[in-house]
């Protein structure tokens, strides 16, 4: 049995003008200790796949309308808050984007560190503290014994960032959430923080989720890679799959921009136009208005298929987002 | 040797402290703040102590002796009714610091209590409850308190209630807002996400928070609480004769303004001085509970 298995997760926002179909019908799967990296532009729906899964998102207006998220067997998305309450922090971790606003700025690095041993009732307070201050050692902050008495404005970005990396792991989770993780750190910074990550990955055993926009960072960090637009997963795959045998044209666009990759002297590859509006009627492939493949008019009101290629490579085929798509459909 | 003064402050800094520890210490550098604090600290004393000591009697009166002017005998002279008026102020402050310390205190809790709870939940359950806080709000106040006279008896105790009673529903508002803003922030978020529950979250995470907004208000409450006081005494609803308060002897001051200045002066003047510190402690309090306000050292 998988650690964690989403099944058609769909999260309809409503709003004057229509439902948004933020996540729409998203389905994956992730074992014990593996890591899952989610990559998408900004409003893809990465962030709100998880905080779906976790019972985060504002209800009104944010509204699950179908699917299941299996953990260890558990619904966690018909579990009552009560119960609910007893994963979180315990057994399913989060990390935030943004490391300046993520920590109480009343409380000292201690007690915030120590509160999710304390309400999940996991050891005594003194125990708590001892294994607060263990983990500022392991999250590489420095004469940890004085500074986890300090308050969080006087910590820099890149050790709150660890603080909430200690804060997220105190408890030994299952599965880590990472939200962006790196976004609002210099790049520096950037690199030590996933190398913390993956340190403590492979102490804990974990699993974890990374999302980011960011593909440089999925690149050496994770086992599987699912690629999202428009609410949707295009393509999943190992790592490889992902970055030598791209097939949808999201991905291969979304490559194609890494700056790195392209020719000195000329101007960057963006993707052209917009990413699709989310309310409304669905269009058969969202993808279809920016592709920059070759399909007829009538190909494009085709429906698109979500198939596997290869054993564990996903990809959703249509006319408008793989070339050759007649031999898929026929496999 | 810069370097052993650099040192020393580094440790200095690196020791950490708690919210209370550190508010202290920033309160005590705020020289207006802490002034204040000894004069209400001095007053209040003054006040409960300083007439059973000495036996001033605010009763006894010498009929013949009405408006004396400050001098040996009357310190801050005589009223109409030849009363000392120092006796008076001191025993007048009793209630006047009371009712403005214990109405508000009934209103801050109430207020943060009900703003908290609806902000937070948001929802119908929010909506619900600003309802309610909009019709106790369109009560006419006076209505009210008389109600509760005539059900009760007048009671100083009841006074107390009944203006912090009407007190809160505006803190009710402040902190509401605040918490709906709060709620949107990160932290908050990360609390949910670490399985804290919500009363953990409102009364440990975001109260703290909000008390910049709330100890503003409250030093506007207080002196807001002790106007109101003097207003019901003079309808005849709070304070009985032979009884005072400072309010009531402003009022009595106030209409004999031109033969007795001294029955307006010196209660006035208390009661400014007082509200004056109770605003600047109010302030210094705001900046030394937020930790992030720098220390001058």
């Amino acid at each position: 049995m998988p650690l964690l298995e989403v099944n058609n997760l769909t999260t309809y926002f409503d709003t004057r003008q229509g439902a948004v179909r933020a996540v729409d019908g998203v389905s994956f799967s992730l074992e014990k200790g593996e890591t899952l990296g989610i990559v998408g532009e900004s409003g893809s729906g990465k962030s709100v796949t998880c905080y779906s899964m976790m019972g985060l998102i504002p209800k009104p207006p944010g509204r699950i309308v179908d699917g299941k998220a299996l953990f260890e067997g558990k619904d966690l998305l018909t579990l009552p808050e009560k119960e609910i309450n007893k994963i979180r922090g315990r057994s399913v971790s989060m990390i935030f984007q943004d490391p300046m606003t993520s920590l109480n700025p009343y409380l000292r690095i201690e007690t915030q560190l120590i509160e999710p041993l304390l309400i999940h009732k996991v050891c005594s307070k003194s125990e708590a503290k001892k294994r607060a201050l263990d983990m500022m050692d392991a999250v590489g902050i420095p004469d940890a014994k004085n500074r986890i008495r300090l308050h969080p404005h006087e910590f820099s970005g890149g050790m709150r960032q660890r603080v909430m990396i200690a804060m997220a792991l105190i408890a030994k989770p299952d599965l880590l959430i990472a939200d962006e993780p790196t976004t609002a750190l210099d790049v520096t910074v950037q690199a030590q923080i996933l190398e913390l990550i993956k340190q403590m990955q492979s102490e804990i055993g974990m699993a974890v989720i990374l999302i980011t926009h960011d593909l440089g960072v999925v690149a050496g960090f994770c086992d599987r890679i699912n690629v999202m637009y428009a609410g949707q997963i295009v393509e999943s795959g190992t790592s490889e799959n992902i970055f030598y045998d791209a097939k949808h044209a999201y991905t291969r666009a979304l490559k194609k921009s890494i700056p790195s990759t392209q020719d000195k002297g000329k101007k960057l590859y963006t993707i052209p136009g917009l990413p699709p509006q989310l309310i409304g009627e669905r269009p058969p492939c969202a993808f279809a208005s920016r592709s920059d493949l070759d399909f007829s008019e009538e190909e494009a009101k085709m429906e698109s298929k979500y198939i596997q290629i290869n054993p564990g490579h996903w990809v959703e085929v249509h006319p408008a987002t793989v070339e050759n798509y007649k031999e898929y459909l026929s496999q | 040797m810069t370097q052993l003064v650099s040192k020393s402050k580094l440790e200095n800094f690196e020791k950490g402290e708690s919210l209370w520890v550190g508010a202290w210490y920033r309160l005590r550098q705020n020289k207006m703040a802490m002034f204040s604090a000894v004069f209400i600290f001095l007053l209040a004393i003054a006040c409960f102590v300083l007439p059973e000591i000495f036996k001033f009697d605010y009763q006894i009166q010498q009929r013949e002796k009405y408006f004396s002017p400050p001098g040996k005998e009357f310190i801050f002279g005589s009223d109409h009714l030849g009363r000392d008026q120092l006796s008076r102020i001191l025993h007048g402050g009793r209630i006047s610091l009371l009712v403005g310390i214990a109405a508000t205190a009934v209103s801050l809790t109430i207020g943060i209590t009900y703003g908290a709870i609806s902000g937070y939940l948001g929802g119908k359950v929010d909506r619900f409850m600003m309802r309610v806080v909009d019709i106790l709000y369109a009560l006419p106040f006076t209505m009210f308190v008389i109600l509760l006279m005539v059900l009760f008896g007048d009671n100083i105790l009841l006074m107390f209630a009944a203006i912090g009673a009407v007190e809160w529903l505006t803190m009710a508002r402040i902190v509401r807002s605040q918490v709906i803003s709060l709620k949107k922030q990160e932290f908050i978020e990360s609390c949910r996400s670490l399985g804290l529950k919500a009363p953990r979250i409102i009364f440990r995470h975001m109260i703290p928070n909000i008390l910049g907004p709330v100890i503003v208000y409250t030093t506007l409450t207080i002196p807001a609480v002790m106007i109101l006081e003097s207003f019901l005494s003079f309808l005849g609803l709070g304070v009985q004769p032979p009884m005072t308060s400072w309010g009531t002897m402003i009022k009595d001051g106030a209409d004999r303004t031109i033969v007795a200045w001294w029955m307006i002066a010196f209660p006035g003047a208390f009661f400014a001085a007082t509200l004056f510190c109770f605003n600047f402690l109010g302030d210094g309090l705001r900046d030394a509970l937020d930790p992030k306000t720098t220390r001058k050292n």
